[in-house]
């Protein structure tokens, strides 16, 4: 296979040394099937050790190696460097983030806000063991299945342009999962999720950009989630208002 | 933080560690459990698993049948007493992951779905289309986020075990954000650190899975057992070593030669592509011998056909299949064969435990594929791993959580001076150590190709011998690395030099237990020892670290019900 030089453009903090983030270049050998992933381990492994950044799977599925690249919130192991436009390669962390080093964001606010969601089902009463699974339907299954595919990768906090001005919005993902759940035809939990959530600061100031489904790897459509928990909610505040006694059904 | 106390710390978020966690904090709500994971838990390498998970559920099958699959792929090296717990516990872990949330793929009927997996003699694999480890994962770990009880430490790597007298008495671990090492006292630990394949060059693992909680345990005292048995995988993509799924051959995939022959019949003709892991890979091996395979930029390889089952089916059942095969080697499985060929893929050996979780060491334990039990022998069958985790994860956490209901607290004395010590090995050795005449990076790569030619899927004594010897000097040049990267947090070449240490700790268990075994069995196969010798050995490895070459044992096998017999498929 043929190979040629590019110059990777990389985004540089170093904590306990730099006042200021940096970029450094590097030139890199690519072939057509090398993925922006693999130019990075290049680097690391005999360019540069000090190179800084998460992955693990290689395979789009453990949403360890989210980065942006020429400003696209993309799975570096997923962005073959060929299908890029322009000279340089330009790798940054993803946005919206503090920065730890290099590459390496931190995004503990998401894991609190996920745990926030009540991320698993919620039931009046547990069924027993014996007495076998909960049947779904495979229609039941296809309800929530697209907002069961979230990796957890943080692409779509990159892109979110709400998210960027205020760190209160729940956010995309964080709301497809919550909508998952709520979908599930074996939860009831949705009235404890949906009045979490329809609080000013949970997901009303989504204004349907949908860049949060566009960078999406997984298809997951969060943009959409939030529209509908919206709807769902909405339904929720007036049954609140026309029953009071019967809101929690 | 430099210091925390927990009952129990579990080393490991993946499926085995979770499920041993939240067994462990049910059973014993009064218990504090932190999970220590060195990525965060929805990372781990569980999350890859695509085929599916095996229990026993439906009328047409049985508990025998299954502990007799079972036991066939093991070439008759599984313990019979471990298999049969094993398969009378797999259905209600299937259900209880049903009730957390696991969405599992339907029957019109609404009940679980079960697909057919190889070496397993009917359709008993339950699924969820071909992303099941990445839907046990997700479902246990957002599960955990239950139970106040549960504690996290993301992204703190193990370096050390603490011990007080005999006893486990917790860990030592960098804590990679904080930028710090940490002392994490407890009064027991299970090691739930997965597999080791990294040590490999071509392995569908993961670069996570560097064999740590092997080392750890094996550093001490604890025996690694049937460390020779390493499963290769017949079926990666050329190049990256991405896995496709065995379901794909479940659902009707072909194994096909450059000249278009299902070329199996001559290997397996009963089983065909449903045929045992190991009997494949080697199946693929002599047809590339012999010339039959296709020629590309990354070597010989066979094609996989999936073009009869036609669109409907891959999308449903294998979408992860297609995804995989455009992204990476740019063909639709609908209209073009898949290049594939044999990986590194599991290892069916580890840290010796029983059904429990229990090593030799009070207060540790091991679970998942960083242990064995031992359920898989000489060969595990696909889908029997993740259900491995779960029934192994229930079981170690109630045994743990049992165990830290009497157990005193440790006075924490060992556990200063621990982690004086690592700071002196960690610290001032590697991490001060001015530039050094190796770097990690080189020197992993020559014990991966090392591993890969000499203690692959065929193994020679000479071989063997060359591979023993130079995982010594490989040792000794480890000492010369160098670290360029002086910084504290987040140093991700201290934690690759790290894995690497643990990685050559655990080769050279592996090569030493393969020289020891003279015999082929599973997927151990000795060009110079052609034949099983079940006089010899129906016998489990066992390997403990000693000043130079690891002292070897033998440990009868558990026969109860299920006499060896000829393995034929
Ligand atoms: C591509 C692929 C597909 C597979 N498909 C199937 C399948 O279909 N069916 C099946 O049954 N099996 C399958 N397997 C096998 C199965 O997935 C694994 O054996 C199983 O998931 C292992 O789980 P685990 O919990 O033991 O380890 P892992 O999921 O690997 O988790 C290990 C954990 O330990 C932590 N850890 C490791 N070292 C340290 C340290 N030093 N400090 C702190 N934490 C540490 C990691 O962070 C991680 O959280 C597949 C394997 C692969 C690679
Ligand atoms: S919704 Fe999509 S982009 Fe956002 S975290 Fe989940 S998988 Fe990633
Ligand atoms: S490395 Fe796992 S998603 Fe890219």
């Amino acid at each position: 296979m043929a190979e040629r030089e590019v110059v990777f453009r990389v985004h540089r903090y170093r904590p306990e040394s730099d006042r200021g983030p940096t970029y450094q270049d590097y030139r890199v050998p690519i072939r057509d099937d090398t993925v922006v992933l693999d130019a990075l381990n290049h680097i690391k492994d005999t360019l540069d050790p000090t190179l800084t950044f998460r992955w693990s799977c290689r395979m789009g599925i453990c949403g360890s190696c989210g980065m942006n690249v020429n400003g696209t919130p993309v799975l570096t192991c997923g962005v073959f460097v060929k299908d890029l436009r322009g000279g340089v390669v330009t790798v940054d962390p993803m946005a919206n983030f503090p920065v730890l080093k290099d590459l390496v964001v931190e995004f503990d606010d998401f894991m609190r806000k996920l745990q926030g969601v009540k991320p698993f089902l919620i039931r009046k009463e547990d069924a027993p063991l014996s007495a076998g699974e909960y049947r779904q339907t495979p229609e039941q299954v296809e309800a929530y299945r697209q907002q069961s595919m979230c990796i957890n990768c943080m692409l779509c906090y990159s892109a979110c342009p709400v998210y960027s001005r205020t760190d209160h919005f729940l956010g995309p993902a964080a709301s497809a999962i919550a909508y998952r759940y709520i979908k599930d035809s074996r939860d009831e939990g949705a009235d404890e999720r949906l009045g979490r959530i329809s609080t000013k600061t949970g997901i009303w100031e989504c204004t349907f950009v949908g860049e949060c489904s566009v960078v999406c790897p997984k298809d997951v459509d969060p943009a959409a989630a939030i529209q509908s928990l919206k709807v769902l909610a909405s339904m929720r505040h007036m049954r609140r208002i026309l029953m009071p006694k019967s809101a929690s059904r | 933080m430099d210091r925390a106390t927990y009952d129990v710390v579990v080393v490991g978020g993946g499926a085995a560690g979770l499920r041993a966690a939240i067994a462990a904090a049910e059973a014993n709500p009064a218990a504090s459990i932190a999970i220590v994971s060195k990525v965060y838990p929805m990372r781990s390498h569980t999350v890859s698993a695509e085929g599916g998970t095996a229990a026993v559920l439906r009328d047409y099958d049985s508990f025998d049948l299954h502990c007799f699959d079972t036991i066939k792929g093991s070439d008759y090296l599984a313990d019979q007493d471990a298999v049969e717990f094993f398969v009378s516990k797999c259905p209600e872990e299937i259900v209880q992951l049903e009730h957390w949330g696991c969405p599992w793929s339907r029957d019109p009927d609404g009940r679980v779905s079960q697909r057919a997996f190889g070496g397993m003699s009917v359709k008993r694999t339950v699924f969820a289309a071909d992303k099941v480890g990445f839907h046990i994962l997700h479902a246990l770990f957002q599960t955990t986020m239950k139970f106040d009880n549960i504690h996290r430490l993301d992204e703190f790597f193990v370096t050390d075990l603490i011990r007080e007298g005999n006893a486990a008495a917790g860990v030592t671990a960098l804590d990679m954000r904080g930028g710090e090492l940490v002392r994490i006292t407890s009064k027991a630990v299970v090691l739930a650190t997965g597999g080791c394949g990294r040590i490999y060059e071509f392995t569908t693992n993961g670069f996570i899975k560097t064999g740590d909680g092997m080392a750890l345990a094996y550093r001490a005292g604890v025996a690694l057992k049937d460390m020779e048995f390493v499963q290769f995988h017949p079926t990666a993509l050329p190049g990256t070593g991405i896995l496709i799924t065995e379901a794909a051959r479940g659902e009707g995939g072909y194994l096909i030669n450059k000249d278009g022959e299902r070329f199996l019949k001559r290997y397996v003709p009963e089983k065909m592509e449903l045929g045992p892991r190991d009997i494949l890979s080697r199946s693929i091996m002599s047809e590339i011998r012999e010339g039959r395979a296709f020629d590309g930029p990354y070597g010989h390889y066979i094609g996989l056909d999936l073009r009869h089952l036609g669109e409907g089916t891959i999308n449903t059942k294998l979408p992860m299949v297609r995804e995989l095969a455009e992204k990476y080697v740019g063909i639709d499985p609908v209209n073009e064969l898949i290049p594939v060929r044999p990986g590194q893929h599991y290892i069916m050996g580890g840290v010796a435990t029983n059904a429990r979780g229990e090593t030799s060491v009070p207060g540790l334990y091991a679970v998942g594929e960083t242990a064995c039990v031992s359920i898989n022998g000489a060969n595990r069958l696909g889908s029997n791993s993740l259900s491995e985790c779960l029934v192994f994860g229930t079981s170690t956490g109630r045994a743990v959580a049992e165990y830290v209901r009497k157990k005193d607290w440790p006075s924490g004395a060992a556990a200063k001076e621990a982690v004086l010590a690592e700071e002196a090995r960690i610290y001032d050795g590697f991490l001060k150590r001015e530039r050094g005449s190796e770097t990690v990076a080189g020197v992993r790569k020559e014990m991966q190709q090392l591993m890969e030619r000499d203690v692959g899927i065929y193994r020679t004594e000479a071989g063997l011998r060359e591979a023993c010897a130079r995982l010594v000097s490989l040792r000794e040049r480890f000492a010369g690395i160098g670290i360029a990267d002086k910084e504290r947090v987040f140093n991700t070449e201290l934690t690759t030099v790290l894995e690497l240490d643990y990685m050559l700790e655990v080769a050279t268990a592996i090569a030493h237990s393969a020289l020891g075994r003279e015999e082929s069995r599973g997927a151990h196969s000795r060009t110079d020892f052609p034949k099983r010798d079940d006089a010899r050995f129906l016998n489990h490895t066992l390997a403990f670290r000693a000043d130079g070459a690891p002292r070897i044992e033998y440990l009868p096998v558990t026969i109860t019900r299920w006499q060896p017999a000829a393995r034929v498929y």
